[in-house]
């Protein structure tokens, strides 16, 4: 998994991020087997989210990651190939919902917190917690925004960021 | 509650009832602590126990076994060192889509984690090189799970499954539930191929001229070879087979080109490169037949046939692919398919089989090339030949044609030295009305001898012929070729006498020195009743050809032994 990057990703040069949702057969194992899919072929994974599929023994794994578009194309069909995998779908450039939160501890000086929370009130984001010398704030939204946000608060001093991960939903009757 | 409990059977012994359920006739196994259980419940069993001197044996065995019939092989070893002894035994079943069985032993559960004796993460270090795996938590499991590994190893592209079994699971008792059923909504098994895809390629096969049927294993694995003769016939088309695809089509067939690729035969090669119609059947452009993927048949139609669909363009770009099982697909492609004109190509492939025959010297000495063209010929096709690997693999591969499936068995994938010998103690094991010769190198023959004591205690009369170089002849060939002959790390020189070490083992050993004895010497092996190894002292310092360097494309073909240098290959091994 890509180590905690707290820059504002440099969008122009960085290879576009897919998002990968796969379902699979709730099993010992599943998630190391789809994981070396990716790591056997230099695919890097920058967010990975797993939770119980509405069918239960199910799971859902919503995957970020980067890099070319052919050795993804492999990559989606070696996972299709894995015995627990149900289906693997590439959602880039779809029609999907997406969401993710963030949770970002600030800490600051008194006279810093009407800035910080003005920009909080910008994005929509929550303070969770308030401390003497330390705010956290949450945000919620798409990625893109949520990296605004971060990068917007950097100056102020982050101290710690926690990210959820992408998930995702394909619109309408299309299933994900 | 105690009483029932008395009454039930173990987890190994409804494990094994299990296996015997299946038709399983054979186990191929080295025993310890965790896996006593399972060599207990055996003791009771119509099951035979092959014990072998390694695990690595084993799963050969097992593999070549697997290979001579489509049944799975099945093994069974212990945990920590004996289990990751099958490592290698699972690569090479799986890059070669043989199904396997490897049943594992492992520490109490309770222990997981615990570095205790003997643990290791079994199913961890095995991920990359099985088709699936489990590890049994619960023993009402077993039934279901054994029922699930012999789907799973046995169909769509075979492979290798690993079932991992604490020991508290076989030892304890088992409430094996009376009805079974598989659970595994991942996993489909393609039959036929869409009707549209068939279409498509029958469209782009009338346009051909000169096509030409690249036959792999899968053509094998299905039992296609039939099914491919007859669309030969029908298009009137060549065939070549891949090192694997050997046998799917009879290779002496009028129509049939022999093997493809790095050491194929130079009109197979020249037949591939003229092509305007490639099509693959279980075949899956491999680095050793493609070379320079860029320059392989650059403007050729690509048509595809693949049990698995994750092999279609993974390689370069099809024009048509077809996802089936191999026999159906041909079957309904014939009925879509009329004969093409392709007289002047079949005169053009005829002509390079003509002027570019596969030859070697009949002078200066013992030539592997001639041991194994008169094994060819006293066998008339009817044995079934393993090989190990290196110079005499391809040799054998050249010179052994193979008329039917599941008559030539060798590692292509995985290339595993070592595989050899073992698989023909498989192969012998399952069809022992079949003649059966391992053609080993010197260096491969050492990885895996032991197993002499395996086939002299159970009377496998499996022949061995050893082609002994002294060297690790194919590294040999290499740095002779593209290094100067700089030799490092390939002179075998203090081999082991062979034919006395198979003495030691209560084997019989024969040893050919001069060409005018092969034909006779090789009779004396086929007509002894037991295992026997033949060991031919021959040339020190022969190379392979034709050859095509790893990476280039198929036009730099070395028919000939070169008289300039060469250059270092681009591809890899
Ligand atoms: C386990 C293993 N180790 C190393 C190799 C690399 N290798 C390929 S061919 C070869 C030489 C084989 O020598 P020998 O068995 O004597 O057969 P020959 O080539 O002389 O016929 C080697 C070392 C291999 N394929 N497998």
């Amino acid at each position: 998994m890509a180590a905690p990057d707290l820059a504002l990703k440099d969008t122009t040069e960085a290879s576009p991020l897919h998002t990968i949702s796969v379902f699979v057969a709730d099993r010992p194992g599943v998630l190391v087997r789809v994981a070396l899919v990716f790591a056997r072929r230099g695919y890097n994974i920058e967010s990975l989210v797993v939770s119980p599929a509405a069918e239960g023994g199910f799971s859902r794994m919503t995957i970020t990651s980067s890099g070319d578009p052919e050795t993804l194309g492999q990559i989606i069909q070696q996972l299709g190939k894995l015995v627990d995998v149900i289906k693997a779908v590439d959602h880039t450039g779809d029609s999907a919902y997406e969401a993710e939160i963030a949770l970002i501890k600030i800490e600051c000086d008194l006279d810093q917190r009407t800035e910080i929370l003005q920009v909080a009130e910008h994005y929509g984001a929550k303070v969770v917690d308030y401390a003497s010398e330390s705010l956290m704030l949450r945000v919620f939204g798409a990625s893109e925004k949520l990296d605004a946000c971060v990068a917007l608060l950097r100056p102020y001093g982050i101290v710690e960021l926690v990210r959820s991960g992408k998930i995702l939903m394909a619109r309408g009757q299309k299933r994900t | 509650m105690a009483d029932s409990q008395e009454a039930l059977p173990t987890g190994a012994e409804v494990l094994i009832r299990c296996f015997e359920e299946q038709g399983v006739e054979h186990i191929f196994g080295l025993s310890g602590g965790a896996a006593i259980p399972v060599f207990d419940a055996l003791v009771d069993s119509s099951i035979e126990l092959i014990l072998t001197r390694h695990e690595q044996g084993a799963t050969h065995m097992a593999d070549g076994y697997a290979r001579a019939t489509g049944k799975p092989g099945i093994v069974l070893v212990t945990s920590g060192p004996g289990a990751t002894n099958t490592v290698t035994g699972l690569l090479t079943a799986l890059m070669d889509s043989a199904p396997m069985i490897v049943l594992t032993g492992q520490t109490l559960c309770e222990n997981l984690g615990y570095d205790a004796f003997q643990e290791a993460d079994v199913t961890g270090i095995t991920y990359p090189v099985v088709k699936h795996s489990y590890m049994v938590r619960d023993s009402a499991d077993i039934p279901r799970i054994v029922k699930e590994a012999f789907h799973i190893a046995t169909t769509g592209r075979p492979g290798p499954v690993l079932i991992d079994l604490p020991k508290d699971i076989t030892q304890g008792p088992c409430e094996a539930p009376d009805r079974v059923e598989m659970n595994l909504p991942g996993y489909t098994v393609p039959g036929r191929a869409a009707a549209a895809d068939l279409d498509l390629a029958a469209e782009l096969i009338a346009q051909s001229r000169k096509p030409i049927l690249y036959v792999g294993n899968g053509a094998v694995i299905a039992g296609a070879g039939k099914a491919v003769m007859e669309l030969a016939e029908k298009l009137r088309a060549p065939m070549v087979n891949t090192l694997l695809g050997k046998g799917a089509a009879d290779e002496t067939h009028p129509l049939h080109l022999g093997m493809l690729g790095m050491h194929g035969t130079a009109y197979a090669n020249k037949a591939v490169d003229g092509c305007d119609l490639i099509m693959a059947i279980g075949a899956r452009w491999d680095d050793r037949i493609t070379g320079d993927v860029k320059a392989f048949c650059p403007t050729a139609t690509k048509i595809h046939i693949d049990v698995d669909p994750s092999e279609f363009n993974k390689i370069m770009p099809m024009d048509a692919t077809l996802c089936g099982d191999a026999k159906l697909v041909i079957e309904d492609l014939l009925e879509r398919v009329s004969p093409l004109d392709t007289e002047e190509w079949l005169w053009q492939c005829n002509e390079w089989r003509e002027r570019y025959p596969l030859k070697y010297p009949k002078k200066g000495g013992l030539r592997a090339q001639h041991v194994l063209d008169r094994l060819d010929a006293l066998t008339a096709g009817n044995s079934i030949v393993t090989s190990d690997v290196g110079q005499h693999q391809m040799w054998a591969a050249q010179f052994c044609r193979t008329r039917e499936g599941r008559r030539w068995i060798t590692s292509g994938g995985a290339g595993t030295m070592g595989f050899g010998f073992p698989a023909a103690i498989g192969a012998k094991m399952a069809r022992p009305n079949e003649e059966v010769w391992a053609v080993v190198g010197d260096g491969g023959f050492q990885m895996t001898l032991c197993e002499l004591s395996t086939a002299a205690v159970h009377g496998v009369a499996a022949k061995v012929l050893v082609i002994n170089n002294n060297f690790l002849g194919m590294v040999r060939q290499w740095q002779e070729l593209f290094f100067e002959n700089r030799l490092s790390g390939v002179d075998l020189e203090g081999n082991p006498d062979f034919v006395k070490l198979a003495e030691a083992y209560g084997v019989k050993g024969i040893r050919i020195r001069r060409p005018g004895d092969v034909d006779r010497k090789l009779q004396e092996a086929r007509d002894h009743d037991g295992p026997v190894v033949v060991v031919a002292e021959v040339v020190k310092e022969d190379n392979v050809f034709p050859m095509i360097p790893a990476g280039a494309p198929l036009s730099h073909m070395i028919i000939e032994p070169p008289k300039e240098r060469l250059e270092k290959p681009s591809g890899s091994t």
